[in-house]
């Protein structure tokens, strides 16, 4: 069976897509977007290091190395939020910050002593490259999607409680901590596979934005998940066809810009909380006015009613 | 990196003067290095310092304010708007580009908030939205513009390694190009908090408060948000998008060091400082980008700062809880000793124990060792060979210890009349913190204060200067 570069690498971003946009619901509505942008700044470091310790730029072996500097990240925020008493946003800032300083500083001294072969492919992880993903790497990237889905669906009664009501959750005898954790790691595991795509400034895009729009269209957690799934796979295909048809366009920002864009019409067209449906609830509203206003002005009428040809008459 | 010092960008010959010149000649000739190495080293070091002060400055207020996010996300737009400008122009003009990217950060400060706000969407989600989405766009732009010199290598990395390279002339002077920016921007800075210092810190503590005395906490947002975005694009030339290490971390640290805001700003300060400085240093050492460097070193001093900051680090908190502990061994024992001499037969000698039976008496362990050092030290005990005994300030200290004991024992049963099996746990906790002072005020409150409920007397204490 012949198989097209585009092909693949279509396989590999609408997989990406779906499960982003899956372990994604679950960020936003626990208040953890910006978690997913640690872990994606976190990564880098670990990424570099794998790559010199192993020498190798074998996908699994420099994602394996992101994934654990990224867990490190979350790790570290927790810890800081716990033992001094910065807030969470100043936590935030800082663990991602100087976690990609530190990512930055590796990229640039493996640039400048291995200038020949393969530093210029640490940096693509910075923005991404989607368009050399190779048949391997979308296995793999399969392979981690139908775990996440498994997990997702398994638990899906447990991380819902855990979204709405977490005390609820641990009277009924669920460790929040633990499903916290479980959603922390899936979260890692989807922004590191995402790494390679669309690269570390932008995978926590492709967690925030299309579950924020699917928000418009449904309030059942399992119809949002879907359509956040939905939205998240258009924007995959969408975005990498586009950079296919225009050459040199990067794939990674070309999906986060579809997106967006699919958040802008949901925002617009959206039912019951769209902007068109609540302007013409508005417009019904002010339909209404002339109603409501003769309904207040009735009981004063009968007292005005006497005189009206006087007041006419002073004017 | 280093071999572009050999090709770099001053040109001495043209008779504009340089400051600080015969310094920097002075110094390369006393760590015999090239003047011009010295020179770019110097100048780098300085617009280092001037951005991190401009960012640190203006980052106090992110940080007190919990929108420390926002200054990330203007690091990310200000890419937006130089593509924007690129877009629309054609041209890559310096004052359009700073304009736009100005614009820029604005709009993604509004953005985030009429996202937040009008799409019921929290407030995380919409920053993250706003700002990949600005991002997104300033990359696929930057992408399609590879003729002119839009450098997404620089958004990203920064080039302050660079930076003492370019001199420039400026009123007669040959200073680097970013002065021209920077210089203007810490002006700026230093102009907002002159005029709004009493709002700012108004509105940043209690912003309640602030709008019921008629400040608008909305516009100081606002206010604040443009300056930031000010010091963003100006300072993004320099470290590129790690801007927001520079904005968020000295000022974190500061924050743990201290409680009043003028001395944060200073510390911060300071600490923006050392870590351009150092950060770059250790840039030339290891052949690295010194906007990286930067960042790790500012993590590094936030770790510092978290275990040796005086009042609230770890290495404090540890040392003080130590020393509590150790005092609470060490009055156990007196307390011990004493109740010992009370129930023997000669009430007036002092009661003799041997250094097991104190060890014992302090709960065992390595506490108990530096307690019994602790009590030996301060002449509370008296050692005569393996034989320890009571000291005459040690009795005083003793009586004091039981007749805290005792006294919250009789307070505990007067007011919430607990059983007398309950009684003795919570004042064998409270007896270590219960001074003269509560002392006298239990007495007084005490329908009778001579015994305690299991029937023994509590002991007076005359002379109270030890407690």
């Amino acid at each position: 069976m012949f198989i097209t570069q585009t092909q693949i690498v279509l396989t590999g971003t609408l997989l990406l897509g779906i499960a982003a946009g899956m372990v994604g619901t679950f960020a936003v509505l626990r208040r953890r977007a910006l978690a997913g942008d640690v872990v994606a700044h976190a990564a880098l470091p670990g990424l570099c290091l794998a790559f010199l310790a192993f020498q190798s730029r074998s996908i699994i072996v420099l994602l394996s190395g992101a994934l654990l500097s990224g867990l490190l990240g979350a790790v570290t925020v927790s810890m800081l939020k716990r033992f001094t008493r910065l807030r969470d946003d100043a936590v935030q800032g800082i663990v991602l910050s100087v976690f990609y300083g530190g990512g930055i500083a590796l990229t640039r001294s493996i640039q400048n002593t291995h200038r020949n072969d393969s530093g210029a492919d640490l940096e693509s992880f910075i923005v991404g490259q989607a368009a050399t993903m190779l048949k391997g790497d979308v296995q793999q990237i399969a392979v981690v999607v139908a775990v996440t889905v498994i997990i997702v669906v398994m638990l899906f009664k447990e991380l819902k409680l855990l979204s709405f009501d977490e005390q609820f959750c641990q009277v009924q005898g669920w460790s929040a901590t633990g499903l916290d954790v479980l959603l922390m790691l899936l979260t890692a595991v989807i922004v590191v596979v995402g790494l390679p795509a669309v690269g570390v400034v932008l995978t926590a895009a492709l967690l925030i934005i299309p579950p924020a729009a699917a928000r418009f269209w449904s309030d059942r957690l399992s119809r949002m998940m879907m359509i956040a799934c939905v939205i998240g796979g258009i924007s995959g295909v969408t975005g990498t066809l586009l950079s296919a048809r225009y050459d040199g366009l990067p794939t990674g920002p070309l999906i986060v810009l579809t997106s967006t864009a699919i958040f802008v019409l949901s925002w617009v067209l959206a039912p019951h909380r769209g902007l068109l449906w609540k302007s013409r609830e508005v417009t019904d509203l002010e339909s209404f006015l002339p109603w409501v206003e003769s309904d207040a002005a009735e009981p004063p009428a009968p007292t005005t009613s006497g005189s009206p040809g006087s007041a006419q008459e002073i004017s | 990196m280093v071999q572009t010092y050999s090709e770099n960008a001053v040109l001495p010959g043209r008779g504009v003067p340089i400051p600080f010149d015969g310094l920097t000649t002075q110094l390369a000739e006393m760590l015999e290095l090239p003047a011009t190495d010295v020179q770019n080293a110097f100048w780098t070091m300085a617009v280092g310092a001037l951005c991190a002060v401009c960012c640190s400055l203006s980052g106090c207020f992110l940080v007190l304010r919990r929108i420390s996010l926002l200054g990330d996300a203007l690091s990310h737009s200000v890419l937006a708007g130089t593509a924007g400008v690129y877009l629309v122009t054609g041209r890559v003009d310096p004052v359009p580009m700073l304009l736009g990217a100005m614009a820029a950060g604005m709009v993604t400060a509004v953005m985030t908030q009429f996202v937040h706000k009008a799409a019921q969407l929290p407030e995380d989600s919409s920053i993250g939205i706003v700002f990949t989405s600005l991002f997104a766009f300033g990359v696929v732009v930057v992408s399609q513009a590879k003729h002119v010199h839009l450098d997404l290598d620089c958004v990203l990395f920064g080039d302050l390694a660079f930076a003492g390279v370019n001199l420039h002339p400026v009123f007669g002077w040959l200073v680097p190009e970013s002065f021209r920016s920077l210089v203007p921007t810490l002006m700026i800075t230093l102009l907002l908090l002159a005029v709004f210092w009493k709002e700012l810190r108004l509105t940043s503590f209690d912003p309640t408060l602030a709008v019921t005395l008629g400040f608008s906490a909305t516009v100081m947002h606002y206010l604040l948000t443009t300056v930031v975005a000010i010091v963003t694009v100006s300072a993004m030339e320099v470290v590129g998008l790690l801007v927001v290490a520079l904005l968020i971390v000295p000022a974190a640290i500061a924050r743990l060091l201290t409680d009043r805001l003028s001395t944060m700003l200073v510390l911060s300060c300071l600490i923006g400082i050392s870590c351009t400085t150092i950060g770059y240093l250790l840039a030339l050492r290891w052949n690295s980008s010194a906007a990286g460097l930067t960042a790790v070193v500012a993590g590094a001093e936030l770790l510092i700062a978290i275990v040796v900051s005086p009042r609230n680090g770890l290495l404090g908190r540890l040392i003080r809880t130590a020393r509590l502990r150790v005092r609470i061994c060490a009055e156990d024992v007196l307390a011990g000793l004493f109740r010992r001499q009370e129930r023997s037969d000669a009430p007036d000698g002092l009661v003799q124990a041997s250094v097991s039976e104190c060890y014992a008496l302090a709960g065992g362990g390595i506490m108990s060792m530096a307690a019994l050092r602790w009590l030996l030290s301060r002449q509370l005990l008296q050692q005569a060979g393996s034989v320890m005994s009571l000291s005459e300030t040690g009795l005083r200290y003793a009586r004091s210890m039981v007749r805290s004991h005792r006294l919250w024992e009789a307070y505990l049963k007067e007011n919430f009349n607990l059983p007398p099996d309950h009684l003795h746990d919570p004042a064998e906790d409270m007896e270590h913190f219960i001074g003269p002072g509560v002392q006298q005020q239990i007495t007084e409150d005490l329908s009778q204060s001579a015994e305690d409920p299991h029937g023994r007397a509590i002991p007076d204490v005359k002379t109270q200067e030890v407690s």
